[in-house]
């Protein structure tokens, strides 16, 4: 019989646990359990009191380890290690038991039995706590420089943040220049300010700060290491300009004769040459040359952009390179794709002509745009005198995406605001619900009723060019049912505008996956904690801010920015981190060198010392995931903290009332067959 | 060619041996020359159509469910293949819903077994003839049959409704294989934005004024766009179109004077077919003047509606990503 | 009238008998089934204030409703609706709840579903003829000599058979739908 005195402390939760387990029978029962020396049930075990008194019955009553049963340990399990530290014992020596997600939440409609689950999670984690063992973090510098990987207004004031701050930042964008989808914008609502003088003067900052080392037109190809100690490998793709020579004066793209329709800053609404600046703020000011639309590299002719080069910093044959750095955080900020409004075939984009999509519009209206900012239909010159606004196009969808993409109403009501002030045409929002949530929205949606707007409370059911009553013919006609009235209405107008949803990018799964992070079932990035922890991920020195971690407008993204840029430089003000010594520990002795675990490992931390013919984990690399234990054929490798013996402990103890508590377990050897 | 190595259980449906005969007779022909083997099932019965599902649900099913558990005794099991729209719906909702809805699986297969019968549900996969047409046949293989091109006759593709919702893989507003497949045949395809809105399926019976309205604007439409004729694979959108096309007329004081035609007629023609032996002469209004357009070298100059110009904005494209210069 | 809270009733019973039918319950009331519908002007009640009155116990005037008669089947609401209701599948329930109440709206076609399903019933084949002649001549005998024309038309071209198909296996079919009723019967409804 083990000398160990444990403690076990039952929280009520308010009602989360204690409306559904009965927590007094609980705890009573558990004070007879064998070296349980301490029992208890409380109403908040994670507040002060709840604390306080564990680390009293540590120090009064000898306890050599605790049980909390609560919550589940990403919630709490650090604090309780923290009590337990205060009161000198090793944290290690803690085990929390999750009787809330695992009994009371999940079986409310049946009260006996989640309490009889809940005994049974708790003798699992007495059991185990027996055969835990003393562990001491690690602990690792951190490099002061951070990654921030995404130019766009988020990741902009992360990284103007941190460099304000005195440290390093390196800026990876993928496209030629930062700037991101704010940079097409013409207005922002609901103050109506100029996207580019609001945005212009953080890009130029960045461009100058001495602190940000940008890296455009590239992307992120590997990430290894943990926090404080990431090393990333970083593609430069080929500008096919040497930007020691480069003046941006211009030349090259004003004689460029491949003309192409530009589908990024443009939106598909205008045209940029092959060799291109994509819009004159552009940061930094050189060009790239597009290889795919560039008749020179199509059929070897033309050369034009080198020939008017003034400087010589055409270099054609300039190839891709790769930088690997190490950063201490990361920042990621990918930002956001538009929804392809073609998935929605009802609302005829794609084969209607004067169907737009928002971000086509944002580009019709902006002054520097295709259309000098004159609101057109798409020949060119006709100016629209009845536009639709439908709202929802991708969004509240189950066809599509069922989430809400928090921005469009207010960005119709800009839309709708815009078209009025230059054409005076007539508006009319097809909205299911107004959200104008947020400081001085609903003052917005105010003003522009006052200004005469029509709303139709229905979601549009179709766009069509199928004419049917006289006013119809040569219009788009938007059909939907007022549901005010609860009358079908069918609007004639020249133009329609779809508030197409925000997606995560294309590439979203990959990326997070690239950096260790996880997505939603919508494919945002998930944030550690939804309310509490917004910009940190599951993975420490991770840290998402803006649109990629779901759907938001500029302000909130750079609040998520700036979060983030507080994080890391708090991070980079303790100097070191603790590494968590959960972590795989080979014994040399015993390892036949066989290397079955070294390609295993998800993290590239095992290695294989050739001289001595067996295998070695790097302890910083590790992240204690167990994969090479489980593989092991000889046995050698122990996870630490989750060692055999506390996992068959833990088996044994939720087992309790199948089996006699007497009756060991006994392990059969298998003889191979 | 397929799975089913051309042979396929036909389900011809009430309407195929009435007011759809020649729909019926071109699918033979069509069939015989793309060496189709259609083998249809002994005894089947009334799909129930739109109907029966109104009056009591679990007989309604069962009813549908019958002619499932014969096809599936019949050779050239598992593809079982309707021509007409409604029949199709019903079986393949039927062999769907049973597959998805146990209890409802359990309560129709405990009335076939009041017939000695029994269905496997799912076991087979329910067609309709277009799909067999231009998935299993394909394109390519149509047009090399073509003799006779349609070059000439501007066609409406009408898609109807129950071929494409609910969920049956094609573009639930805006497909495009039987459109793909007039213009293979040699046909000019027009846009044709009401080409899967509703013929009014059974709203003559109901109330005119609702039925007369659906039908006019699809007639209307083909109209605007200048069809010589409306090519549909549905015996109800035929019949609706067709039949009460002079009603319409006279209802709304229009002139419309469309043939409403069976795709498979048309392929028939195209084949060198004669329209005798494809059923033509059976609609009420006459294909005569559409088959003549057929072979003009110069189709008439209609105007179009016009985007091109020099200011013009690209225009996104319909299918997949991109965009076209205007 | 005052509507008060709810009470089970109606809304729960067309849930419970359409397969896949509970997804009502997130309707979002917005109107892209009512603005889709190709007979929607002619509806007393479009089909999403039809399912807010059954959410608001109105279970006679939806009974009374002309709205699921005036259903096209044309799937339309269905595939768009975005919460992916089977509102063509409601509709179906709602026609049977009607007739089981004998409370289906005047000028529903309660009596041509009937008589189609008569025919059924008595050859398993669809009689398109008699069906015509029977219901029309029931229905509005003024009109069916104009109607006359038509069927004069359609006859002219061999296209309606004055007799009626019959299956060979009458007595399997009929058995088979005998069962099915009396299952319907003892479970209320199907699925």
């Amino acid at each position: 019989m083990s000398e160990e005195k444990v403690g076990v402390y039952v929280c009520h939760c308010g009602h989360n646990i204690a409306g559904t387990v009965n927590v007094e029978e609980v705890s009573e029962w558990a004070g007879q359990l064998p070296n349980v020396a301490v029992a208890k049930d409380y109403k908040f075990m994670c507040s002060s009191l709840g604390q306080e008194m564990v680390e009293e019955d540590i120090k009064k009553e000898g306890l050599t380890r605790v049980v909390v049963a609560a919550c589940s340990p990403h919630m709490h399990e650090p604090t309780f290690r923290g009590a337990c530290q205060r009161a000198g014992m090793n944290p290690y020596l803690f085990e929390m038991a999750n009787i809330r997600e695992h009994a009371s939440w999940v079986h409310q409609d049946d009260k006996p039995a989640a309490t009889e689950k809940a005994k049974a999670i708790i003798s699992g984690a007495v059991r185990r706590s027996l055969e835990l063992a003393p562990l001491e973090p690690f602990r690792a510098p951190i490099n002061k420089t951070t990654l921030v990987v995404g130019g766009g207004i988020a990741g902009i004031n992360a990284a103007l943040e941190i460099a304000g701050a005195g440290y390093k930042v390196l800026l990876v964008e993928r496209e030629p220049s930062i700037g991101g989808h704010m940079a097409q914008f013409d207005k922002t609502f609901p103050t109506l300010d100029c996207a580019a003088c609001i945005l212009t003067p953080k890009m130029f900052d960045v461009g100058n700060s001495p602190n940000i080392e940008l890296l455009t037109y590239s992307e992120v190809e590997q990430v290894d290491g943990y926090v404080g100690n990431f090393t990333v490998r970083i593609r430069k793709r080929a500008r096919k300009i040497d930007t020691t020579l480069c003046t941006g004066c211009g030349d090259c793209w004003e004689r460029c004769p491949a003309k192409v329709i530009d589908d990024v800053y443009e939106s598909g609404l205008g045209y940029r040459t092959a060799v291109y600046r994509p819009f004159p703020q552009a940061v930094p000011k050189y060009p790239v040359i597009d290889t795919e639309s560039c008749i020179y590299f199509k059929n070897g002719r033309c050369k034009a952009c080198e020939k008017f080069c003034p400087t010589g910093a055409i270099k054609f044959d300039q190839e891709d390179e790769v930088v690997v750095v190490n950063v201490g955080n990361i920042v990621l900020a990918t930002g956001y794709d538009v929804f392809d409004a073609r998935r929605i075939p009802a609302y005829g984009y794609g084969r209607l002509a004067n169907v737009f999509t928002s971000m086509e519009f944002e580009r019709m209206t902006n002054a520097s745009g295709p259309t000098d900012g004159k609101v057109v239909l798409r020949d060119g010159v006709t100016a629209p005198e009845t536009v639709a606004i439908i709202h929802c196009v991708g969004s509240r969808d189950k066809n599509t995406n069922v989430y809400c993409s928090a921005t469009c109403c207010m960005a119709a009501l800009k839309f709708a605001h815009l078209v009025k002030e230059k054409t005076n045409a007539q508006v009319y929002n097809f909205y299911i619900d107004m959200r104008t949530a947020f400081k001085d929205y609903e003052l917005f949606y105010t003003r522009l009723l006052e200004e005469g707007t029509h709303f139709i409370r229905g979601r549009a059911a179709e766009v069509t060019d199928a004419a049917r009553l006289p006013g119809e013919e040569g219009k788009l006609i938007v059909q939907a049912e007022d549901t005010l009235i609860g009358k079908q209405r069918r609007v004639p107008v020249d133009m329609v505008i779809l508030m197409v949803a925000m997606e995560p990018r294309a590439d979203a799964s990959e990326v997070a996956h690239r950096f260790g992070i996880g997505c939603s079932d919508a494919g945002f990035f998930t944030e550690r904690h939804p309310k509490l922890d917004p910009v940190a991920t599951m993975t420490e020195g991770i840290f998402i801010a803006g649109t990629c971690q779901g759907p938001k407008d500029i302000p909130a993204s750079v609040s998520q920015g700036e979060a983030t840029a507080a994080r890391v430089l708090g991070l980079i003000g303790k100097g070191e981190v603790q590494i968590e010594p959960v972590r795989a520990q080979i014994d040399e002795d015993r390892c036949s060198g066989c290397r079955i675990c070294n390609n295993l490992c998800p993290y590239n931390a095992i290695d294989f010392i050739a001289e001595k013919g067996v295998s070695r984990v790097n302890p910083a690399q590790c992240k204690g995931c167990g994969t090479c234990v489980a593989a092991c054929p000889s046995q050698v490798i122990t996870g630490q903290h989750y060692t055999y013996d506390s996992i068959m402990s833990q088996i044994e103890g939720l087992l309790y009332d199948v089996r006699s508590p007497n009756e060991k377990v006994r392990v059969v050897e298998m003889e191979p067959a | 060619m397929t799975a089913s190595n051309g042979a396929y259980v036909y389900y011809p449906g009430c309407s195929l041996q009435a007011s759809a005969h020649a729909y019926d007779i071109s699918t033979k022909r069509v069939a015989e020359r793309l060496n189709l083997t259609f083998n249809e099932i002994d005894d089947w019965n009334c799909c129930g159509a739109t109907e029966f599902f109104s009056i009591n649900a679990l007989p309604a099913y069962s009813l549908v469910a019958r002619n499932l558990a014969l096809a599936a005794q019949t050779g050239g099991a598992p593809e079982l293949v309707a021509p007409c729209s409604a029949c199709y719906l019903n079986l393949r909702k039927t062999n769907d819903y049973m597959a998805k809805y146990k209890k409802l699986n359990q309560q129709v297969n405990q009335a076939l077994a009041a017939g000695n019968l029994h269905y496997n549900a799912g076991s087979l996969r329910v067609r309709h003839l277009l799909d067999i047409v231009v998935q299993d046949v394909g394109y390519e293989k149509i047009g090399a049959e073509v003799t006779r091109s349609l070059q000439g006759m501007r066609v409406a593709p009408y898609y109807g409704c129950l071929i494409v919702r609910p969920d049956t893989g094609y573009n639930t507003e805006y497909p495009t294989h039987l459109d793909k497949l007039m213009t293979t045949l040699g046909a000019t395809v027009i846009d044709f934005p009401m080409k899967t809105h509703c013929c009014g399926g059974h709203m003559t019976q109901i109330s005119e004024a609702v039925a007369y309205e659906l039908i006019r604007r699809i007639l209307k439409n083909a109209a605007d766009y200048g069809a010589d004729a409306i090519v549909t694979l549905c015996p109800m959108c035929q019949l609706n179109l067709d039949v009460y096309q002079g009603q319409v007329n006279r209802t709304f004081g229009t002139d419309f004077n469309i043939p409403i035609l069976y795709f498979t007629q048309l392929m028939g023609i195209a084949f060198g077919m004669t329209p005798q032996e494809l059923g033509f002469g059976s609609e009420v209004v006459s294909a005569d003047r559409a088959l003549a357009q057929i072979g003009r070298e110069e189709p008439e100059e209609r105007e179009r509606p016009k985007r091109k110009d020099k200011q013009a904005l690209p225009m996104p494209a319909l299918n997949g990503g991109g965009r076209s210069e205007s | 009238m005052l509507y008060t809270s709810r009470k089970p009733g109606l809304y729960e019973q067309i849930m419970a008998e359409t397969p896949g039918g509970d997804v009502l319950m997130t309707c979002l009331q917005c109107g892209t089934c009512g603005g889709s519908c190709p007979s929607g002007a002619d509806m007393d009640a479009t089909p999403r204030r039809l399912f807010a009155m059954l959410m608001a116990d109105m279970d006679e005037a939806v009974l009374e409703s002309n709205t699921p008669w005036y259903c096209v089947s044309c799937y339309y609401c269905t595939v768009r609706c975005p919460q992916a209701i089977p509102i063509t599948d409601l509709m179906y329930t709602l026609k049977q709840k009607a007739i089981a109440a004998g409370k289906y709206h005047k000028e529903a076609h309660a009596d041509f579903s009937g008589s189609f399903v008569g025919y059924i019933e008595q050859y398993g084949r669809s009689f398109e003829f008699g069906l015509a002649t029977r219901f029309q001549l029931t229905h509005h005998p003024l009109k069916t000599l104009s109607k006359g024309g038509l069927g004069f038309d359609m006859l002219r071209r061999g296209r309606l058979n004055t007799t009626p198909d019959r299956i060979r296996n009458m007595p399997q079919l009929t058995a088979i739908l005998n069962e099915a009723k009396r299952l319907a019967a003892q479970h209320g409804g199907a699925p």
